[in-house]
């Protein structure tokens, strides 16, 4: 064991680009991959953003031809596809990563290898899809992709196989640092940590890891099916051979609508970490806020067909699916209300997260009744397809999820870099998104209601909705400055900002307890745990805060046992990513290059000595 | 940190909360999602049943009395997976080597039937595009395929370790993994022969 075991020591003489470069290739620290998630994802929120601003731009006036019809198909395609599982999964991921075993008091994730191998396949699948982009045959048919849209007769470029080969690359991402987690969280929690004290957040990481591992293979079987009818002429979706392309829905909708809790659950878990720190208060409810949280997973389940309710399924499973939707208010009102009885009678103090979290809670809840209006067959038969839609989903999704990370974001980048950020300009950020958000999607409320269908490129001066729209597109530039501000107030932070003390928020949980940023082997000593808010309670008894060492010299690492760095989970991910790449232009030559590499380095990745 | 420590400590790191091994832990919990990978196919086959416009139809094709003898012999290599980890726990690694072998071999004798039907098939004129018969059984069954496949891959792999000393006694749940996997692929494969060649078509 000690010929492998890594230490500091070993890894610190002369550090020059290309040895730090390597050692960034080559980490299985949970906390560069979460990094490396965060940064990447960061990347890609201006990428999504800069898309919709093309949108809003395209609609700011009526008849306008600032981008043409197909180009409008590719933008709003890729803005969606970009902002779901390239900027909201991965930034949760980045705080999966960073934050679940300094949360749960471990050393690494379960499986470190399989969790760079994760991010990797990530970024080549990211990279895969948005290469499309780039050559201008992004996907076109929306982030559904509905069928018979995407067979060969209407979509013979190459659009729809960076689709269904990219999202393929990114489902393995998820599926393989979804197992993780779970292992993670069930199996290396501390000594006494039982499952009811595990914080919040962890708790949300692994009912979104459960749900993903779930829902993603119908998906997954839904694209091998459309990439097999695209690739080999098969007929799955095919009507002139029987195909059926409600069953690409179906398919598409038993993972699609349980992707909308994948996104929203880590953003409860901000803000069950956030709102208690903030008041001084322990959570309200905290066995409601978990039970609510499977009940939700379960009930997330049953749901899928509420976004069919047009296709023709019948009133039985019209009326059945309505009602489990109703259904879902109950624990998700549950937890609103919990987080209300947190913030009643705390001593709050007005910070970034805080607001943020505050955000989170109105905007979340405006987006939430209108959830409820069309779990109704029909008013939903009014408003589908109508900016009604729009507006509901950028409530929970933007108001809701976003606004929860940059919460936590606020909230977890002294931890992570050392540094505080700027917390009066993280406020004016705040309050300018607030006003730009509502600017931007509460008129697509009333233009919805009017008849605005979604997804068109333009519309004609007599309909009425110029004004809306340009409110609207005023409101999203505003949301670009918000974005902005945030990039330059992280900027300045890591340059030259105050430097961040170990407990900055006095915290409850144990990733307070350790230096910002942690060393890299996380506590020098594994703590014992006897209670929900451990930090707090200990700070309470006056007892020693566990494990308060000096990071980075590496003294205090000796005798601790961590997973040497590995290369092998980058080549691993590139042969995937090679082979999914390659299918799109079905050079299957490269196609099984990219197989062989990926076979190979499983078995070099099982020989290799780990422990 | 004196030497003892350090064993102590290290010791201390394999410890899990649920006193289940991380590597099972996985293996378990890949298998649900598996589970709902192979359910969404065999989904799609179900809703296609019966719904291709032209032959050729399943019941023109089928070969049952030969499907079933594949299907035992599949079935009949989870007895020598059994086998084989049985005698890997009681130490004895010569056996091991013969049932793990005898295991690999019977998944590729049922990979050679699944080839033969395919051809046959595609002699009657059953191709990948020919009807939703043929898109959908033939993406599932040789997606079942693979998965025997990257089995017995692993299972060879398995075998060649032995001889280097890296599959023995004391880390036997290797081998008890492999046979998870092992296993649900053939219980996997008992629902496609129970729902895609035994229902009265």
């Amino acid at each position: 064991m000690a010929q492998s075991a890594f230490t500091l020591e070993r890894s610190a003489p002369q550090e020059t680009a290309l040895s730090r470069l390597w050692s960034w290739l080559t980490t299985v620290d949970h906390k560069r991959i979460g990094k490396l998630y965060f940064f990447t994802s960061l990347f890609y929120l201006l990428v999504g953003g800069l898309l919709a601003l093309l949108i809003r731009t395209q609609l700011a006036v009526p008849n306008n031809d600032f981008l043409s019809p197909d180009t409008y198909n590719q933008v709003f395609t890729m803005h969606g596809a970009v902002m779901i599982f390239l900027v909201v999964m991965p930034l949760n991921a980045a705080f999966f990563n960073y934050f679940v075993p300094l949360l749960i008091g471990a050393r690494d994730v379960a499986f470190p290898r399989l969790n760079a191998f994760s991010y990797w396949v990530f970024l080549f699948g990211s990279l895969l899809l948005a290469a499309s982009i780039v050559l201008r045959t992004a996907p076109n048919a929306g982030w559904f992709a509905y069928a018979n849209l995407t067979n060969n007769t209407f979509s013979p470029g190459h659009n729809l196989d960076y689709y269904s080969m990219g999202l393929q690359v990114l489902g393995i991402s998820s599926i393989a640092s979804s197992l993780n987690f779970v292992v993670t969280i069930i199996n290396m929690r501390a000594p006494g940590m039982t499952m009811m004290r595990v914080p919040i957040f962890a708790w949300m990481t692994l009912i979104t890891s459960g749900l993903l591992l779930l829902a993603l293979p119908s998906f997954s079987v839904g694209l091998i099916e459309l990439a097999f009818d695209r690739l080999f002429g098969a007929v799955f979706f095919e009507p002139s051979a029987g195909g059926d392309p409600v069953l690409w829905q179906h398919l598409f909708w038993i993972f699609g609508h349980p992707e909308v809790y994948i996104l929203i659950l880590p953003a409860f878990g901000y803000i069950s970490e956030i709102l208690p720190t903030f008041t001084r208060k322990p959570l309200f409810g905290y066995p409601f806020m978990v039970y609510s949280g499977i009940a939700i997973a379960i009930l997330g389940f049953g749901v899928w067909a509420h976004h069919m309710f047009t296709v023709g399924l019948g009133t039985v499973p019209n009326a059945v699916f309505g009602t489990t939707t109703m259904l879902i208010a109950i624990p998700t009102g549950v937890k609103i209300f919990n987080w209300l009885g947190t913030l009643w009678g705390g001593s709050i103090r007005i910070s970034t997260p805080l607001l943020f979290a505050v955000g989170f809670l109105g905007m979340f809840t405006i987006g939430g009744i209108s959830g409820v209006m069309h779990a109704s067959v029909p008013i939903d038969y009014w408003q589908t397809d109508t900016y009604f839609v729009v507006a509901h989903f950028h409530y929970v999704l933007f108001g809701g999820a976003l606004f929860a990370i940059f919460g936590a974001i606020y909230y977890w980048f002294p931890k992570m870099f050392g540094r505080m950020l700027n917390d009066k300009l993280g406020q004016v950020q705040f309050w300018i998104m607030l006003v730009g958000f509502n600017l931007t999607f509460f008129p697509m409320h009333l233009l919805g209601i009017d008849g605005m269908p979604r997804r068109i490129y333009t519309y004609t001066e007599e309909m009425g909705w110029a004004t809306w729209n340009l409110v609207e597109t005023i409101g999203a530039y505003m949301l670009g400055v918000g974005v902005l501000l945030m990039a330059y107030n992280m900027f300045t932070s890591l340059r030259s900002g105050q430097p961040a003390p170990a407990d900055p928020w006095d915290g409850r949980t144990l990733e307070w307890s350790i230096p910002s940023p942690p060393p890299v082997y996380n506590f020098a000593e594994v703590p014992v745990v006897s209670s929900r808010d451990e930090l707090w309670e200990r700070k309470l008894k006056k007892q020693a805060v566990p494990a308060a060492v000096k990071g980075g010299s590496g003294e205090e690492a000796e005798g601790i046992h961590l997973p040497p760095p590995s290369i092998v989970p980058m080549i691993a991910a590139f042969g995937l990513a090679l082979a999914g790449g390659s299918m799109v232009f079905k050079e299957w030559i490269l196609v099984g290059i990219g197989l062989a590499i990926l076979l190979f380095s499983i078995i070099a990745w099982s020989l290799e000595p780990n422990e | 940190m004196s030497h003892a420590n350090a064993a102590a400590a290290h010791a201390d790191a394999h410890r899990t909360s649920t006193g289940l091994s991380h590597n099972k832990l996985l293996m378990w919990t890949f298998l649900a999602s598996d589970c709902m990978f192979f359910g969404s196919l065999i989904m799609t086959y179900m809703v296609y049943r019966g719904r291709s416009v032209t032959g050729p139809y399943p019941d023109e094709i089928f070969n049952i009395p030969f499907t079933s003898v594949s299907a035992a012999v599949l079935l009949l290599s989870s007895l020598t997976m059994v086998l084989a980890l049985a005698a890997l726990q009681r130490g004895k690694v010569k056996v091991f080597r013969v049932w793990i072998l005898a295991t690999a071999l019977l998944g590729t004798l049922f990979l050679g039937g699944q080839y033969y039907e395919f051809t046959e098939f595609s002699q009657h004129g059953l191709g990948l595009g020919t009807n939703l018969f043929g898109s959908s059984f033939f993406v599932l069954t040789g997606i079942h395929g693979t998965h025997v496949g990257l089995g017995i891959i692993w299972l060879l792999t398995l075998f060649a370790l032995s001889f280097r000393g890296l599959v023995r006694q004391d880390n036997a749940e290797k081998v008890e993994i492999a046979g998870l996997y092992w296993h649900f692929v053939d219980i996997v494969w008992i629902v496609i022969f129970t729902f895609v060649y035994l229902l009265p078509y």
